[in-house]
């Protein structure tokens, strides 16, 4: 199987502290990776690395076997690689609908255009319509992004992250702060926007990883203590003592 | 030469400090509220008016300490009544919040004062020369802006290293986020660092008023410098003011004394057509172009290092 | 499911009637533009609109870096400036060639100035946003004024560079020699850049102009250079500030420094924030109120520039998405029958009535302090009678004690009687809420 991400002996630190201390990953095209840690443990920051918000201090990234280390994050979303994060992030005064077109207009090839009427541009009306639909958001599509409630503003979230269609899909704690329904409807809505893309999750319920992952790496302060699949992980003695043993889970 | 190398150093430092004394405070306002004071150079402006007016009824000393006490608490005011209903609007709305403010200042200050030039003097027992360079005298009124800057500096410090809101300031300056944090003093600490920052400007206006012009366009004309000052260093980095004050202080005082232009420097070898772009530009003496130096440096910095020289932050 | 349907806005809308909503608002516009100089018809009139239909293009064309872009700039009169100068030297060049270019293809030129210096100096000043895009701004503003004053062969010293526009190629019998020609010159090309100002928000460069305002670091995630957007928001408002510039040095035959100058740069940015930056009609209400205020103001008082000052202040302090943010706030109640519309806003403008009047006392009693304080400063040479507000009927002493306390009454007493009305008007507000809930549902 060909490799989707590969990350080469990664090095962060700001300043003197390392955040990420020599990480190796090689998540396979098609995959459905976890990423668990405690708190902490760089977790973000690799997400933050690999999408090119941070540069790292040594160490490459590869993308379907392409350097894209030291790329500017827009330029490694072009190559088909998308983000959401852990905090949201999306533009506050504008509607679910223009959130959610301004992620599709890329994908299409309308670049920089001002000689084109949004609105007559068929096919990213349709793309905004189908992620507006999948993110069960079609009704909201003329509300304000800023006022949604929480749950709606992380669908959001991920929508604005999968609408231009990027086949590598980061999603950074996408379920944190849902009641226990919330959570359901979102795994739903990842396993389904995640089919036959290649996804890395961070997440920390633990009940959503072994539902979710076909792998799972567990990072612990700033180092890969293993990466493997999810029954082979449960019953790991290292990630036992270092993670699952005194976070438990359920 | 050496002379007139000692004198504009000398010069170019004093003008440098001075320059420090307001872009310190900004700086200082800019690190912990976020907001870059438009107004800053008007309490400069109004340093160096109610220098005057307090010196010519009371004299120069209680001047110097009225004027940025009146200019410090003025700006304390503003900061609590209206920066702080402005700031749930955001940056933009502060910004233009101050830009207002500098403009409202302009036009009191006019309303006042008048246009013209304030007949403002330097106190007559600072006037003789302090020591001489080679054949020029070097004035004790100058001596004495540089050891007064000087010594604000270190209060300055002291300041910020020995007391409690000092290191709250200096949080700020490292942990910009942190300091939202820390609690219920927050908008007392703001309101402190913003009567602080002006008041420092106003110093400067008590100095430099006497020395220099004081005149109700002396805001407009120096507030830009002071924009460039504060970027070219990086904006909310207090070493780089520092540095960029000092640079563009030296820069302008050298640029003042220097005749040299294109046409002096290749000679007679080539001579453009008068009264076209090139020959203006080939016969322009560096002196003249003293004033658009800042900005020059402005963008060759910001070619180079968007940031600023010593900035980390974007903002 | 009609809600759904309603939600998602359709492909393309092809009915007479979403038609006419389409293009209708461009055909009275059209129509006020062609009509205007038959109503106010006096040379003062005629003068005053032509300033407001420079004042419109430059004002939008700046409401593309703020309100769109979120760029706030103090340094847009170097686009209009510049590109005033290249019109001027544009003109001459013509008169001297005798090239076959008529006068309403000049704007072109100053099209092309505003574009090429946008270009120039936005590659150096987009690369920051926020606090040091606005300090760039500024920093480059002043370096072109400076040079002003140097580059004299360019900017023609103090007295500037002056063309002739009746002395080019006749366009269809028009030499432009009279104010009115000029009138119909400039409303063409104020509506030209007006249409394609607005049809430029809804592009995709357009939208995503709005999307960096909000969140430029998120347009980076969804594969956009946000420094790349603005750059080209900046290149595309200084095109349109150039034609602004261009029609200027049209309009008074005549470039001078003052055009890149920083007042030149505050007096765009108080029409667009005044107006309203976060509607696109709002630039233009604050391009006309403006360019009116600063006609009509300077008739009444010396120090009318403080007054403007305050007044803008007041609107960034009370009312921070301008006037047309005001109005729009007022949308909301139009819905219903319109009898039930009329009771409406009827009785919001009652309670806005009964604030207004003791408001006014206390503006009137600011401005008679305000007044009495500058004639004392000033004018003591003219003794102590001051004709207040240039009005020859009502004089005050200024040595007597009278005024001073009245101004203070009406100041402090206006102010406590207005705060008393303010639940009046919260009151109205809510209730004309209410209704028009009840009556839209």
């Amino acid at each position: 199987m060909n490799s989707a991400v590969e990350l080469k002996d990664l090095k962060k630190n700001f300043g003197k502290t390392e955040i990420i201390r020599g990480v190796s990953l090689d998540v396979k095209s098609g995959e459905r990776h976890a990423v668990i840690g405690p708190n902490g443990a760089g977790k973000s920051t690799l997400f933050n690395l690999i999408s090119g918000r941070f540069l790292p201090s040594s160490g490459a990234i590869h993308l379907r076997g392409e350097n894209i280390t030291g790329l500017r994050p827009f330029e490694i979303n072009r190559r088909g690689l998308s983000r959401s994060f852990q905090v949201t992030n999306i533009f506050p005064r504008l509607s679910v609908w223009e959130n959610v077109r301004c992620a599709v207009l890329w994908s299409k090839g309308y670049k920089y255009s001002f000689w084109q009427n949004i609105d007559r541009l068929e096919d990213v009306r349709a793309r905004t319509a189908e992620i507006l639909d999948q993110i069960n958001m079609t009704a909201r599509a003329q509300t304000p992004a800023g006022v949604l409630t929480y749950a709606e503003q992380r669908a959001l979230e991920i929508g604005i992250t999968i609408a231009g269609g990027a086949d590598i899909i980061l999603l950074d704690e996408p379920t944190a702060g849902m009641s226990r329904s919330e959570t359901e409807h979102a795994v739903a809505l990842i396993r389904k926007v995640s089919e036959g893309r290649t996804l890395i999750i961070i997440e920390h319920d633990m009940g959503v990883v072994f539902d979710l992952a076909d792998r799972i790496s567990v990072l612990v302060y700033g180092q890969i203590l293993a990466t493997d699949e999810p029954v082979k992980i449960k019953s790991n003695q290292k990630v036992q003592e270092a993670y699952l043993g005194a976070a438990g889970h359920d | 030469m050496a002379e007139l190398i000692i004198i504009s150093t000398l010069n170019g430092v004093l003008y440098g400090l001075l320059l420090f004394l307001m872009a310190s405070g900004l700086t200082l306002i800019f690190s912990m509220m976020g907001v870059l004071n438009f107004a800053h150079a008007s309490f400069y402006m109004l340093g160096a008016f109610l220098g005057y007016q307090i010196s010519q009824w009371a004299g120069f000393v209680p001047a110097l300490i009225l004027a940025p006490l009146i200019a410090g608490g003025l700006g304390a005011l503003i900061e609590r009544f209206g920066l702080r209903t402005v700031h749930k609007h955001g940056h933009v709305a502060e910004l233009l919040f101050t830009f207002g403010l500098a403009f409202i200042i302009e036009e009191i200050v006019q309303m006042i004062w008048g246009k013209l030039a304030m007949d403002y003097r330097i106190p007559s027992w600072l006037d003789f020369p302090a020591f001489t360079v080679y054949a020029t005298n070097y004035p004790a009124y100058k001596t004495f802006m540089l050891v007064f800057s000087i010594l604000i500096f270190i209060g300055l410090i002291l300041l910020l290293t020995r007391t409690r809101a000092g290191l709250i300031i200096q949080a700020s300056l490292t942990h910009p986020n942190m300091v939202g944090m820390l609690g219920h003093n927050v908008p007392r600490v703001f309101m402190m660092v913003f009567g602080l920052g002006t008041a420092l400007a106003a110093i400067a206006g008590v100095i430099a008023g006497a020395a220099f012009v004081t005149q109700s366009n002396m805001a407009a004309l120096l507030g830009p410098i002071l924009f460039v000052v504060v970027v070219v260093g990086g904006l909310g980095s207090l070493w780089g003011a520092f540095v960029a004050s000092l640079l563009i202080g030296l820069l302008q005082t050298f640029a003042i004394a220097s005749d040299w232009s294109l046409s002096k420097f290749f000679g007679s070898a080539f001579s453009p057509t008068r009264g076209t772009l090139l020959f203006d530009i080939w016969t322009v003496t560096i002196a003249q172009i003293g004033p658009i130096l800042p900005y020059l440096l402005l963008v060759l910095v910001l070619i180079f290092r968007p940031t600023g020289l010593f900035g980390t932050r974007d903002t | 499911m009609s809600e759904t349907t309603k939600a998602i806005p359709m492909a393309s809308e092809t009915s007479m009637a979403a038609r006419f909503k389409r293009y209708g608002i461009w055909i009275v516009a059209t129509i006020i533009l062609l009509v205007a100089p038959y109503i106010f018809s006096s040379g003062a009139s005629i003068t005053t609109m032509c300033l407001m239909g420079i004042m419109i293009v430059f004002a939008l064309s700046y409401n593309m870096l703020l309100g769109q872009t979120g760029m706030l700039s103090f340094g847009h009169a170097v686009y209009y400036g510049l590109a005033a100068f290249a019109t001027a030297h544009m003109m001459n060049w013509v008169i001297k060639t005798g090239a076959p270019i008529p006068l309403p293809l000049i704007p072109l030129a100053g099209a092309a100035a505003g574009l090429f210096f946008g270009i120039v100096f936005g590659a150096v000043s987009t690369k920051r946003g926020g606090t040091a895009f606005a300090m760039i701004s500024l920093g480059l503003g002043e370096l072109v004024y400076s040079s002003s004053l140097i580059l004299r062969s360019f900017f023609g010293g103090e007295e500037g560079i002056s063309a002739d526009r009746t002395k080019l190629l006749r366009f269809f019998g028009y030499n432009f020699g009279s104010q009115i020609q000029v009138y119909y010159l400039i409303a063409a090309w104020c509506l030209l850049c007006v249409i394609l100002m607005y049809a430029i928000t809804r592009t995709p460069l357009g939208r995503m102009c709005n999307a960096v305002r909000e969140n430029p670091e998120r347009v980076e995630f969804v594969g956009y250079n946000p420094q790349f957007v603005r750059f080209i928001a900046f290149a595309l408002g200084g095109l349109f500030a150039g034609v602004a510039g261009s029609l200027a040095a049209i309009n008074i035959e005549l470039a001078q420094a003052s055009f890149v100058g920083a007042a030149q740069s505050g007096a765009v940015l108080l029409a667009a924030y005044m107006g309203g930056v976060a509607f696109f009609v709002g630039p233009i209400l604050g391009a006309i109120i403006v360019t009116l205020l600063s006609i009509k103001l300077s008739d009444f008082s010396e120090i009318w520039v403080l007054y403007f000052g305050i007044l803008f202040i007041t609107i960034i302090l009370f009312a921070p998405y301008g006037l047309s943010g005001l109005l729009m706030m007022h949308a909301q109640f139009w819905r219903g029958p319109l009898s039930s519309r009329i009771a409406r806003f009827g009785k919001l403008f009652g309670s806005y009535l009964v604030a207004a009047i003791p408001a006014l006392i206390m503006i009137l009693g600011a401005i008679l302090l305000i007044e009495m304080i500058h004639h004392i400063v000033q004018k003591s040479a003219e003794g102590p009678m001051m004709h207040f507000l240039r009005s020859s009927r009502f004089t005050v002493n200024t040595h007597t004690a009278l005024p001073w306390v009245g101004g203070i009454v009406a100041l402090i007493g206006g102010f406590f009687a207005f705060r008393m009305t303010w639940p009046v008007v919260a009151k109205a507000w809510n209730n004309a809420l209410a209704d028009a809930q009840r009556s839209g549902a």
